[in-house]
């Protein structure tokens, strides 16, 4: 019973797209400069960045993931990204 | 000679380049859909401004796998004159043909304004039909427009003379009030190594008529036609 229940869960992978350090994020600081209007002066930096959750086909490799995000869910000039899926 | 202006879907500014280049230019200019890799026998393309597919995910990031992209890209490599206009801009620089990317504006708002430039290369195919030393003026109007290279593609820019534009004030002066997005160097527009391919984030489409405010932007469409008409082999 047990690996039915493990095909219904189809394999996830999530990818995390940050700016490069160096790279302006304006959003990020308005968002600490709100923090500290509403007295979260503790927060000193923030850095915006973006997820991606994935569902992905039994057999799909690491280095496709790879792909998409080179391609695609990344600018590599400005922003670099992260996975972590199941290996 | 011909041009042509792709369209894609979330296009907005289509219709200013295409008016600008059959009523103003009085020249023959079709429409190439972004689905069709048919360039029509144009001479010279344009992307146009917009939000084109949305600007989902980044502004020009969808647009880069449009059929007719593929084409635009190979006619870029042959040699052929395009020139992409703020949205097209970003495009442009998603498909690699002009190095760099787009982040938000500094200050985060939606900029829509007229703004001066300085044109620093007169060589290219929308540009030698620019007054040497003159100050254009026409508006930008953009989210993504705060152009970003790492420093070592700005100075190779620079050093070759691929700033193409740069924001300025009235007079001429390079001012952080004259910079409307926080673009490094006040880099306003670029062209390739070549310089057959142009991208600049302000409208020459929307500077064409006085009852517009400017007519500063016809002279990148004219330039085109001498550059193509009078030394047709050299692009």
């Amino acid at each position: 019973m047990a690996t039915s229940m493990k095909s219904s869960t189809p394999p996830r992978a999530v990818v995390t797209v940050r700016y490069k350090s160096g790279v302006l994020d304006p959003q990020g600081a308005t968002i600490q400069r709100a923090l500290t209007d509403l007295g979260m002066d503790g927060i000193t930096e923030v850095r915006t960045g973006r997820t991606f959750e994935l569902e992905l086909s039994p057999d799909t490799t690491r280095e496709t993931v790879e792909q998409a995000c080179r391609a695609l869910l990344a600018n590599p000039i400005i922003e670099t990204y992260q996975i972590e899926m199941p290996e | 000679m011909k041009f042509g202006v792709v369209v894609f879907p979330g296009s907005n500014c289509d219709f200013d380049a295409y008016a600008a280049i059959r009523d103003i230019l009085r020249q023959p200019v079709v429409y190439l859909w972004h689905a069709d890799a048919d360039l029509k026998g144009a001479d010279c393309i344009i992307l146009p401004g917009g939000f084109s597919y949305g600007d989902y995910l980044r502004a020009g990031a969808i647009a880069r796998f449009a059929p007719v992209i593929g084409k635009v890209t190979e006619f870029a490599r042959e040699g052929g004159a395009v020139l992409g206009i703020c949205n097209g801009f970003q495009i442009l620089l998603e498909v690699g043909l002009l190095p760099g990317a787009m982040l938000k504006n500094r200050h985060l708002r939606f900029v829509h304004r007229d703004v001066y430039l300085s044109c620093e290369n007169f060589n290219t195919p929308f540009t030698t039909g620019i007054d040497q030393g003159s100050v254009l003026r026409m508006p930008v109007s953009h989210g993504e427009g705060n152009y970003f290279a790492p420093p070592d593609v700005v100075e190779r820019l620079e050093a070759e003379g691929r700033v193409v534009f740069r924001y300025v004030d009235a007079e001429g002066r390079r001012t952080p009030e004259a910079n409307p997005n926080g673009s490094v160097h006040d880099i306003a527009g670029i062209c390739s190594e070549a310089g057959n391919v142009v991208g600049l984030m302000p409208h020459p489409d929307r500077a064409v008529e006085e009852v517009l405010g400017s007519t500063d932007g016809i002279a990148m469409f004219a330039s085109a036609v001498a550059a193509l008409e009078g030394a047709p082999c050299e692009a």
